[in-house]
């Protein structure tokens, strides 16, 4: 399979030459064709910078970008075959909806017939059939992002670029949004990219993602080697909220002294588990109890499954967890 | 697939904008060029000339303009009588300012507070008009009204206050024949004609006035005074200095109202025009039109530390 | 408790201020109607039209007339050249000697018509050119620029970046955004900053004064006039005139860009 994006030790520096701020420092990667591939991280991670230097916004300080094979140190945004759609949508107050579907196709110079027709079928696809003649002023959020998309896809992109694009959305909204990208990714086979800072939205819609930390990849793989094998404690602890066990308690529940993960959901209660200690908070989930105990000088959460006994605040109680569960860290 | 990852430059359109994208500063240059170009060449080759003339002196016996640097030009400014000119402007400037400021305040106060929807717009275009519209009728129609045989004295002697207007006029110094070559009419159309720059600033200082604010003020027990002295006042002061720049600024150099209306003291303004002019003494003609850009200058520098060029 | 109603005081004393900006500018219609040529007397003896008819003959008015039209028109279209030019610089990301160039743009109105006027008339002195319409428009175009950059700049800061990236990333080169994005978007801006320059420079008089030699504009007619008096109903013709010429522009702009948050005129 052939790489649709790659960094190769790309950063992207801020600021003064003396005393940079390094956005994107030293970041290595390969999107491969026909990905969902997403970049999670906090804000300030660099993330959206990454993602602004693959559609030509921002220029790399050093290292190399290729889209498909080719160096595009040189290629202005408009040359790119990538399009965006923009975390605000960036749609133009100014023309109708199908104006704005069709003027990527206008630029390039398609006659007004064929170019109406083809936005037509994009609004269609995205289910915005009756709004062609709409001003976006006129449409909610979630219609507005369809636009957006629809305007990004009628070009027949390479690879789209996805800023954030459910950020604005409620949250039914937003898990019915992310069905639907899916699906549209599957059909059209194009190499997605998306930016994201939930970490829900990335494990559940990507097929690979990085997780970002001040501009650089903490861990890239599959969401499955994300949540279940985290490289770092930074990744443990934002994605998926683990519990993140110094290398003393590691190797007191029999691995070896490094740091260690250890997920809420795979402990269960068990008196003669070998995590003991005091209870000290509860907190009701809807689907379970966030249970956490005080053992020693560290705090570890435990998730029970609503309809299982919970034990009290302040009581003294154990955990066991399932055999595999307990995941030591090759990085700090 | 078979569209292209990149595509090719089409033209030169596209060649141009990927020289822009690689040489983001070569487009600001071209940007920046022209326009500067002018300001720098047009206006501040201008008054580069103007401060050298106000280095040079003039002969006194042929009148020719010697250009050598001397400071006997300025020196000349501290002469009574130019020193006297300076003066009157300042404090004329000040006192418009000053007459500005208080006659602002209700409508200022009102438009920010109270009006809303469609009065609001009324009370905008109420001051932007003016403040934009012709300066000259302006101070024509006050020529009209404060005229011997004009509205004014009609009026007072249709509500048998003539007596009160005789005595306003009888006042040393500031009184005079008729309005119109008095003092007072001088302040009067001033404060006129600059109003408008004073109520702006001072209307947005005081919409940023949270209403919170004010409630909280009267919610802790003060009265409607204190709150207005405490809380509103303070917040408005940057507006207000704000627009004193401008009504302070205008006043001085104006040198058409001073020719039209009052006793024909002299102005700043006016003793640049008359000396550039009909004296064709270019050089104190410049020097004292350097002596409101200097006043401006510390005025400028004072008002920033007040922070009133954020309620610009 | 403080109510949110004005105090009775306040409302009037605020309305009252609002006639006391117009009042004047009617009596100046008024005298334009009066048979007494002499004096100002009011109430004015008797009502005529005939210094319409007066005015309408006079070559001079005319003359006046076509040299402020040529002179506003020229100066506010370099104006509004010049300002969009400087505008889309300083919209751009930031760059160094940013805030110099914002204060040199501010410095034509910032200082009293007076200075600009003097030094503009010492400069043509120095190089020795001549007294022409150029001259005129040199001075007006000057501290146009300002009022079409405050338009201007305003839009661009409202105008998210985010559009023109969009246009970029959908294909267009920098020209196509110009024309498809930037200037449909900027239209109404330039328009009003355009007309706020044109009213500006109708009614200049202080640097005309400075830059006209014995050329007369219209103000710079109503100039003399107000100082030796002649016919004094024509002059509130005239008046009235250009009057009418810079509130129509005015009125325009206003209502160009009434719905955005960046009303023009209201900084000058």
């Amino acid at each position: 399979m052939t790489a649709a994006v790659e960094f190769a030790c790309v950063s992207r520096h801020f600021g003064p030459v003396t005393a940079p701020i390094k956005a994107v420092d030293g970041v290595d990667l390969t999107i491969a064709e026909g990905a969902f591939f997403a970049m999670l991280g906090p804000s300030g991670s660099g993330k959206t910078t990454c993602l602004r230097l693959i559609s030509g916004f921002e220029t790399p300080t050093s290292g190399q970008i290729r889209i498909f094979g080719q160096d595009v140190s040189q290629t202005p945004p408009h040359l790119r075959n990538v399009n965006t759609v923009f975390q605000d949508y960036a749609l133009f107050p100014h023309m109708n909806v199908r104006d704005n579907v069709a003027y990527g196709l206008m630029v390039k110079g398609m006659g007004r017939a064929a170019r109406y027709g083809r936005a037509d079928e994009m609004l269609s696809l995205v289910k915005l059939d009756e709004y062609g003649d709409r001003k976006p002023g006129q449409l909610s959020g979630g219609q507005r992002q369809r636009v957006a998309l629809a305007r990004a896809l009628v070009n027949e992109p390479r690879v789209l670029l996805l800023d954030e694009p459910l950020g604005a959305l409620d949250l039914k909204l937003r898990e019915a949004m992310q069905d639907e990208l899916k699906a549209l990714q599957k059909r059209l086979g194009i190499t997605f990219v998306f930016v994201t800072h939930d970490q829900h939205e990335a494990l559940s819609m990507a097929d690979s993602l990085a997780v970002f930390n001040d501009g650089r990849i903490a861990q890239i793989g599959t969401p499955e080697q994300i949540y279940a094998q985290p490289r770092t404690r930074f990744v443990a602890d934002f994605v998926g909220s683990s519990n993140v066990l110094p290398p003393a308690m590691t190797a007191a529940l029999g691995g070896p002294a490094k740091w260690a993960s250890l997920r809420p959901e795979s402990m269960y209660l068990s008196a003669s588990g070998p995590i003991s200690g005091t209870v000290t908070a509860l907190r009701y989930l809807g689907s379970g109890t966030r249970v956490v105990l005080r053992v020693g000088e560290a705090d570890v959460a435990a998730l029970v499954p609503t309809g299982a006994p919970v034990p009290q605040i302040g009581s003294a109680s154990a955990f066991a967890f399932a055999p595999g569960a307990l995941h030591v860290m090759e990085g700090e | 697939m078979t569209v292209p990852a990149i595509f090719a430059a089409r033209g030169s359109a596209d060649r141009l904008t990927g020289l822009f994208w690689r040489r983001p500063r070569l487009l600001l240059v071209l940007l920046l060029t022209p326009p500067l170009l002018w300001l720098g060449v047009v206006y501040l080759g201008s008054l580069a000339t103007l401060l050298l003339q106000s280095f040079y002196s003039i002969d006194e016996f042929s009148g020719v303009v010697v250009p050598e640097f001397t400071l006997k030009t300025y020196a000349e400014l501290l002469r009574p009588a130019n020193f006297d000119v300076i003066l009157r402007t300042v404090v004329m400037s000040a006192a418009v300012t000053l007459g500005c400021a208080v006659l602002s305040f209700p409508i200022a106060y009102f438009a920010a507070r109270y009006a809303k929807g469609r009065w609001k717009a009324v009370f905008y275009l109420g001051v932007m008009l003016p403040l934009w519209s012709s300066y000259l009728v302006k101070v024509y129609a006050w020529k009209l009204i404060l005229a011997k045989e004009g509205i004014i004295t009609w009026a007072a002697s249709a509500t048998h206050t003539t007596a009160a207007l005789d005595a306003l006029l009888a006042l040393p110094v500031i009184g005079g024949n008729s309005l119109s070559t008095s003092y007072l009419g001088m302040f009067a159309v001033f404060v006129y004609v600059w109003i408008p720059y004073m109520i702006l600033p001072m209307q947005a200082a005081l919409e940023r006035v949270p209403t919170s604010m004010i409630e909280a003020s009267a919610d802790l027990g003060a009265t409607r005074a204190q709150t207005f002295r405490t809380v509103i006042l303070p917040l408005a002061l940057p507006g207000v200095v704000a627009g004193s720049i401008f009504t302070f600024s205008l006043t001085m150099g104006d040198y058409i109202i001073p020719q039209i209306v009052g006793n024909s003291a002299n102005f700043i303004g006016m003793a640049v025009y008359q000396l550039q002019g009909t004296a064709g003494n270019i050089p104190l003609a410049a020097a004292f039109a350097v002596v409101p850009i200097v006043i401006m200058l510390i005025y400028l520098g004072l008002a920033k530390r007040m922070g009133a060029f954020d309620a610009l | 408790m403080l109510s949110d109603r004005p105090s009775a005081l306040l409302k009037i004393s605020a309305m009252a201020g609002l006639l006391f900006l117009h009042l004047p500018i009617l009596l100046i219609f008024l005298y334009a109607f009066t048979t007494e040529e002499r004096t100002y007397a009011f109430p004015p003896p008797g009502l005529t039209t005939e210094w319409f008819a007066a005015a309408w003959a006079r070559p001079d008015i005319w003359e006046a007339l076509s040299l402020s039209l040529r002179v506003a028109f020229i100066a506010t279209l370099l104006a509004m050249i010049l300002g969009t030019l400087v505008s889309a610089a300083m919209s751009r990301a930031k760059f160094f000697g940013r805030e110099q160039i914002s204060l040199l743009i501010l410095l034509p109105i910032a200082l009293p018509g007076v200075i600009t006027g003097i030094s503009l008339r010492s400069a043509f002195g120095i190089m020795d050119i001549p007294f022409s319409t150029l001259t005129i428009i040199l001075g007006h175009a000057t501290f146009c620029i300002v009022i079409v950059y405050n338009n201007a700049v305003a839009r661009f800061r409202r105008l998210s970046g985010g559009v023109m990236e969009a246009s970029a990333d959908l294909g267009a080169n920098a020209f196509q955004t110009f024309w498809h994005i930037l200037l449909p978007n900027l239209g109404t801006a330039l328009l009003a900053g355009g007309m706020l320059a044109f009213a500006l420079s109708f009614d200049e008089v202080i640097v005309t004064t400075f830059t006209a030699g014995q050329q007369a504009t219209l103000p710079i007619w109503m100039l003399e006039e107000l100082i030796r008096p002649r016919q004094r109903p024509v002059t509130n013709v005239v008046a009235m005139v250009v009057f009418g010429a810079t509130v129509l522009p005015i009125l325009l702009a206003y209502y160009l860009t009434r719905n955005g948050s960046e009303t023009a005129g209201a900084g000058k």
